[in-house]
């Protein structure tokens, strides 16, 4: 599909669009310094809640960082939090690249200074039909593309994991094409929904989330959200994305999560929310229509999925 | 060369060693610690154990041929019907806990999923062999119907490890080694139930 710029919403469109989200702002809160892991995870049970739909319940920090995929570190669900000890997160930049006026790199630290970090209690749904509640702490990607300051010819954001076979066994490996890359359109990742995430439960990301920085796209499968990002870079095409590159008539480069276009090998109309018995329905764009569906409209969802 | 009469009495302990692995899961599953899905994880370990088991029939098929290893046959059956055992335990866990028992979306699933399509079809053509493999239904059967019955272990094995490598979203070679193993020892037979035999006439 062509995207004329025109049709590519504007920045200011996308402030005003700020007041969709119910939650992020009005409980927005600044993490200074991550303390005890289990410790804040208690203390600051009650404030993650509050953003919390009723149906759903945060899953606890146990079961979001030991149930990972990231074939960095292998394959199985536990590979991650098992095989990623030698991953250093710290120091880390992040290089920032392509069509704009602010090609740099930056030190993360110095970034993590300048935005205001806030809460996001978002829904997780992988491709595999499971889910899971998770609260993110991180800042709107948004922010850091005002910093990039990106030519009117940009129109896509690409995405690179780091490569660092020596401290990423997985990567020794040829489970996939590395460096593992990801993409959005720029509509997408100037949503306000869509943030760049440094932390869980008010705890810095361990390794096997995606540490030190990740993107979360609550509305996409959860692979689309890219961890442990060492480059971003600006493009005026639609870039190449991993998994959409090795099965295209499986993953697509949208890969918004849609309960009415199924996986062909398996029906994405449920999913098993961790710690759940019973199948839940999947909800459209993940329950984030409201938010999110006049970024695709128009759009044939069964061809651009 | 082990005396087909002394390995007969360690029957009860091989029976032992392959129920152990389904009640170990069972009770792991119970108490919580088969990780965080444990649907998922119940559902797959029974799965492969199945397919190893179907996997282990074909070998001792072929091993027992030769003299030294012919007591391995009196295993085979036990083996055979453990292997039918884990695949109901794994498709059991996919109706009753992966599903709940939501019988009109099961059979849409069987239907539209190639991959699950495959795991039932290895499931049903399991069923003949289970039924038959009694010692009287072989004599009641004839051995050359029978025989011909239990050739249906060779497209229950190449479907049950095809439906394990549809499964897999990236890296396929575990799959693809049990796909591997199951056409060597097909090929084995072949070469010397059928092409040998007409070659020697």
């Amino acid at each position: 599909m062509k995207i004329l710029p025109s049709e590519i919403t504007s920045y200011k469109n996308y402030l005003n669009r700020r007041k969709f989200i119910k939650s992020s702002i009005a409980s927005s809160l600044v993490i200074a310094a991550s303390t005890g892991l289990k410790a804040n995870h208690t203390s600051n049970k009650n404030i993650y809640d509050n953003q919390l739909d009723e149906n759903d319940s945060l899953n606890s920090f146990e079961e979001i960082t030991t149930y990972n995929n990231f074939y960095e570190f292998g394959m199985g669900k536990t590979d991650p939090s098992e095989n990623s000890s030698d991953f250093k997160p710290k120091p880390w930049s992040i290089s920032l690249e392509g069509l704009i006026n602010n090609p740099q790199v930056l030190d993360l630290e110095k970034l993590l200074q300048q935005v205001t970090i806030e809460d996001r209690v978002y829904r997780l749904r992988c491709v595999e039909a499971w889910s899971m509640v998770i609260p993110w702490q991180g800042f709107p990607l948004s922010e850091l593309i005002k910093i990039a300051d990106p030519l009117s010819s940009a129109k896509f954001i690409q995405f690179v994991t780091v490569f660092r076979p020596e401290e990423m066994p997985g990567q020794k490996r040829r489970l996939l094409p590395w460096p593992y890359v990801e993409g959005l359109r720029m509509d997408e990742a100037m949503h306000p929904l869509t943030i760049l995430s440094s932390g869980l439960y008010g705890h810095d990301l361990l390794n096997q989330s995606g540490a030190p920085l990740r993107l979360v796209v609550p509305w996409k499968y959860g692979f689309k959200s890219i961890k442990s990002i060492s480059s971003i870079r600006f493009v005026d095409k639609q870039p190449e994305a991993t998994w959409s590159m090795l099965a295209p008539s499986e993953y697509g480069f949208y890969s918004n999560v849609n309960n009415l276009v199924d996986h062909p090998r398996w029906s994405q109309n449920t999913e098993r929310r961790i710690g759940e018995f019973k199948r839940r329905n999947t909800l459209m764009y993940n329950g984030y229509e409201e938010e999110v569906s006049y970024l695709y409209e128009g759009m044939d969802l069964e061809k651009y999925y | 060369m082990i005396p087909t009469q002394s390995f007969k009495k360690t029957k009860p302990i091989i029976f032992l060693a392959f129920l152990l692995p389904s009640m170990f899961w069972s009770y792991q599953f119970i108490i919580g610690s088969l990780g965080v899905n444990p649907i998922e994880k119940l559902m797959d370990n029974m799965g492969e154990m199945a397919l190893r088991l179907i996997v282990l029939t074909l070998f001792i098929s072929s091993l027992s041929e030769f003299k030294k290893f012919r007591f391995l046959i009196e295993v085979r059956r036990m083996i055979g019907l453990f292997a039918f055992f884990y695949v109901s335990l794994h498709f059991l866990t996919y109706i009753a806990l992966d599903h709940f028992f939501d019988m009109t979306f099961i059979i849409k699933d069987i239907i539209k999923r190639p991959f699950i399509t495959f795991g039932f079809i290895s499931f049903i053509f399991l069923i003949p062999l289970v039924i038959t493999s009694p010692k009287k239904m072989l004599k009641k059967l004839g051995f050359k119907v029978w025989k011909r019955i239990h050739y249906l272990i060779y497209p229950a094995a190449i479907l049950s490890s095809v439906h394990f490598y549809m499964l897999v979203r990236a890296n396929k070679i575990e799959p693809a080694i049990y796909i591997f193993l199951i056409l060597l020892l097909l090929l084995y037979r072949l070469y010397f139930k059928i092409i040998l035999p007409q070659l020697a006439r």
